[in-house]
């Protein structure tokens, strides 16, 4: 029961980062590809209806955690408690950036608007890359379960490391141009002409990167936590994640040269989903490593929460889904097609 | 204040507060949204649909500032109070997760729908996404509500092996007689804000003379939902409320009442200060029995007093808990008062030129906020030493391994973000205030 709530919240948690990713990545690149007020305000159209569902991903998921891991919930959100309070203040600027340049009509305000709308997704980005770094390098729990992380310490990978350390640098930056490429596939399928042209631009510059980081993350992963061969062996159908990963980052630019910025889209969503999904195949049973001494480590079996509540869980779970998918789908196909300046909306 | 636990505390009092003042806007228009709505589609009238579209304008910038405050509310149960979310997740967090799947998906979706889909989607549908957008913020606030009723009175878990609560039974926990009341007052005090707001929109129209046709359709619609929910706010929602307070949590109803003697007969104060160093009520004016008789109906019945009980259960803020109870309760006497002044006046066809009472409805707006926020602190700080009543208490739950530093750093953080976030929130207002609903047309 507990594995089957452990696949499920790690869905959730990729669906957020497949959905939001892709506004954060608008967000990063939004300074680069648009240049003119109109050509900004249309960059803002194409994930203003939008954004804010993709953010209930993130809530709906950080409720889901709680549900079934409540010590996992506890422990980490306090242990990492000055990086998410970061997170909170980055997600309501991100939230204002958007908002309110609907709601203005001065340029100034604009300028200000999207600087802010493209700094705080550039920091998120690179925040949600070292929080998961920092989960799979392990954080210095006690003998009950908590932690607590300064920002940083000596930037070295140890038994007392900090939120920020070479490692988690990388997968922060690993974060950043993955949803900027993500982002631009995003854009290249809802924008035309210039826009699309710059956005395309990005892909291809930020697909090379991707791959350079892709492999070096790969190898700094398996030598600070070298446990995670062993998890291939016992579990050989693991290896279909490394080939997802690979497949999708050869198709990639395949796509792109042929224009077909859906399929492009589609491969780097493949890609975040490979990603996530080698990161919590090479944890389980671990949700959180203790970095001090494993015996320490949060498991899907010590986090759990009661097994009457798990089994409720599911049926009501399953109920919401099916609605929530539902709305999302509906949401989807109403603002389908490239965003034009015309009409009425954001 | 200086202590960790201070620290969380404020925290945690000072974001949900701030929090709460956008839901009660939200959740109290969304019905108004939905009468308009359905208005125009009964009468087809297109000025309840051009109503509709200015009210809708004014909820999406309020839902978007209840959106970006809420976020930090579900994080702070783990990152303030671990210690209490670790010992109470398994009950609680299942109302939490079904707010996620239930409410905010369904809110966030048909949102967008409703506020840019009328002329794609046509009429029928944009009345479906005003249905929609109401039940979403409704069903939010009951599983919130859920999750609080739990901490005022636990049932349905047992303790589990592990030394925390685990959910026992599923509808225990949702159909818990304290969430039902609770929730009850609780939208009550929603629909007072929502509705003052409204009578205020057109008082502020009809006295500046612009768009005084759409004022006087706000005043009626404010006016008289005003008057019902203020009555319903008293009785029966009030009453049953004080009910379950006098039967599960004693101390906490005679520190609201500043009753530190057990009494027969006890009066009800109306005014009066309490000391808690001499255990007195300085200045009173009671109204001898009432107490009593609104307790147990029985005009001389024993009222518990806070001396029969140990001292260490004493809620910690007694000062604080007396008086924002008694602002609750007498700013509902007055709005009672107000709005059945209003209503006659509007049942006679005078509102509209009495200015006097035009000025008063459109200076009162504020006072709703004041009373669901005394409300909720006579809650909260009546629940107190507990955080979980009965079970834990509060200097348990906080996140031990949070230092003070840090946490006074986050909560200076949210003060500055706060302060951003209300400049920013009346000038947008002020705007959609300016602009009024009679050039509104359909948009998407
Ligand atoms: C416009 C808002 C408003 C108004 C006019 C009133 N209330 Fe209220 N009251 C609330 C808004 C509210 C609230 C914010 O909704 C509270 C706080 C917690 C809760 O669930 O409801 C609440 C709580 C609350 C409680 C529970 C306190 C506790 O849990 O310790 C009682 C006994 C009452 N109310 C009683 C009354 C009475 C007798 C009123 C007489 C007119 C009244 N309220 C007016
Ligand atoms: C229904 C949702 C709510 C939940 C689950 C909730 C939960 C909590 C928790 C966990 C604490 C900290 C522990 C404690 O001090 O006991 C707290 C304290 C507090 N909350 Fe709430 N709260 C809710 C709604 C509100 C609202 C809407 C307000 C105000 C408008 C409010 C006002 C306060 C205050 C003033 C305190 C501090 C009490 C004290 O420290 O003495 N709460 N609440
Ligand atoms: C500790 C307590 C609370 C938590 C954890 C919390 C959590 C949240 C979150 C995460 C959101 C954003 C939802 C979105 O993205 O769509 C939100 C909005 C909302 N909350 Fe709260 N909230 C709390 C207190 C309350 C209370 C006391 C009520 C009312 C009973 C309430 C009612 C709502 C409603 C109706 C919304 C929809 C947005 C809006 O109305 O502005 N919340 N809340």
């Amino acid at each position: 029961m507990e594995t089957i709530w452990f696949i499920l919240v790690a869905l959730m948690l990729t669906a957020y980062v497949v959905l939001d990713g892709f506004d954060l990545g608008v967000g990063i690149l939004s300074p680069w590809v648009a240049k003119t007020p109109d050509e900004r305000r249309l960059v803002q159209r194409t994930i203003g209806p939008v954004w804010d569902g993709n953010e209930v991903w993130l809530l709906a998921a950080g409720g889901a955690l709680y549900f079934a891991f409540p010590l996992l919930y506890a422990s980490s959100f306090s242990g990492f408690y000055l990086p998410l309070m970061m997170v909170l203040w980055l997600l309501m600027l991100r939230g204002i950036g958007v908002e309110l340049r609907a709601h203005v009509d001065d340029p100034l305000a604009w300028t200000l608007c999207d600087f802010v709308f493209s700094l705080a997704s550039l920091l998120l980005a690179i925040f949600f890359g070292a929080a998961i770094g920092n989960v799979v390098r392990g954080v210095p729990l006690g003998p009950d379960g908590y932690f607590f992380e300064p920002l940083w310490t000596d930037f070295r990978v140890g038994p007392h490391p900090g939120i920020l350390d070479w490692y988690t640098v990388l997968t922060g930056v690993l974060a950043l141009v993955t949803l900027a490429v993500h982002g631009a596939h995003y854009l290249a399928v809802k924008t035309e002409g210039e826009i699309q042209a710059r956005s395309r631009r990005f892909a291809a510059l930020g697909w090379i990167t991707l791959v350079i980081l892709t492999f070096l993350s790969l190898v700094a992963s398996l030598s600070i936590r070298p446990g995670i061969l062993e998890r291939f062996r016992t579990d050989p159908w693991g290896w279909a994640i490394p080939v997802l990963v690979a497949a999708s980052l050869a198709v990639m630019p395949i796509y792109r040269r042929r224009g077909r910025d859906r399929e492009a889209f589609l491969a780097s969503t493949a890609y975040i989903v490979g990603m996530l999904g080698g990161a919590a195949f090479a944890l389980y049973p671990y949700l959180l490593p203790a970095s001090t001494d494993p015996s320490f480590s949060l498991t899907v079996h010590n986090a759990k929460t009661g097994a009457y509540s798990l089994r409720v869980g599911l049926i009501w779970w399953m109920l919401g889904m099916v609605l929530a998918v539902g709305y999302c789908t509906f949401l989807y196909r109403s603002f389908r097609g490239k965003v034009s300046l015309q009409g009425e909306g954001y | 204040m200086e202590s960790a636990l201070g620290i969380h505390r404020l925290h945690f009092a000072f974001t949900v507060t701030y929090h709460y003042l956008f839901p009660q806007l939200t959740m109290g228009l969304a019905p108004l949204l939905l009468l308009f709505k359905s208005l125009a589609l009964w009468k087809q009238d297109e000025r309840y649909n051009k109503a509709a579209r200015f009210w809708a304008k004014i909820f999406a910038i309020n839902f978007f500032f209840g959106v970006i405050t809420g976020v930090p509310m579900e994080f702070q149960f783990g990152t303030n109070w671990s210690r209490f979310a670790q010992y109470s997740g398994g009950v609680i967090a299942t109302a939490l997760a079904m707010e996620g799947v239930f409410a905010f998906f369904l809110e966030s979706s048909f949102l967008g729908v409703f506020l840019f889909g009328e002329r794609r989607f046509g009429q029928k549908i944009h009345w479906l996404s005003a249905l929609m957008v109401f039940l979403g913020s409704w069903i939010s606030g009951f599983f919130i509500i859920v999750t609080d009723a739990w901490m005022q009175h636990p049932v349905g878990f047992e303790i589990g092996a592990d030394g925390t609560a685990h959910l026992s039974s599923f509808w225990a926990l949702l159909f818990n007689e304290w969430a039902f009341w609770q929730y009850i007052h609780n939208m009550g005090g929603a629909v007072i804000t929502g509705a003052f707001a409204m009578a205020a929109t057109g008082a502020f129209y009809v006295l500046s003379g612009r768009q005084e046709e759409y004022g006087r359709l706000f005043l009626r619609a404010g006016v008289i939902v005003a008057a019902i929910a203020s009555l319903f706010q008293l009785w029966p929602s009030g009453d049953q409320h004080g009910r379950l307070v006098t039967q599960y949590q004693p101390i906490t109803l005679a520190a609201m009442e500043g009753l530190f003697n057990t009494e027969a007969g006890a009066g009800i104060v109306l005014v009066g200060q309490p000391d808690t160093d001499r255990q007195k009520l300085d200045n009173p004016i009671h109204v001898p029995g009432a107490l009593s008789f609104l307790t147990y109906r029985h005009w001389e019945s024993v009222v518990k007093g806070l001396n029969d009980f140990p001292r260490d259960q004493w809620p910690d803020n007694i000062a604080l808990l007396y008086y924002s109870y008694h602002i609750m309760v007498g700013l509902g006497t007055l709005f009672i008062l107000i709005m059945a002044i209003a209503a006659l006046l509007l049942w006679r066809r005078k509102l509209y030129e009495s200015r006097w009472m035009l000025w008063i409805l459109m200076l009162s707006f504020p006072f709703p906020y004041i009373a669901n926020t005394a409300g909720w602190i006579t809650a909260e700080v009546g629940r107190q030493p507990w955080v979980v009543y009965g079970l834990m208490r509060t200097a348990n739950g906080y996140s031990s391994n949070v230092s003070a530093g840090n946490g006074l750093f986050s909560l200076l953080g949210f003060m500055g973000m706060y302060s951003l976030l209300s400049i920013l929130f009346l000038l947008l207002l002020w705007r959609e205030l300016m602009h009024g609903p009679a050039f509104l047309d359909e948009k998407g």
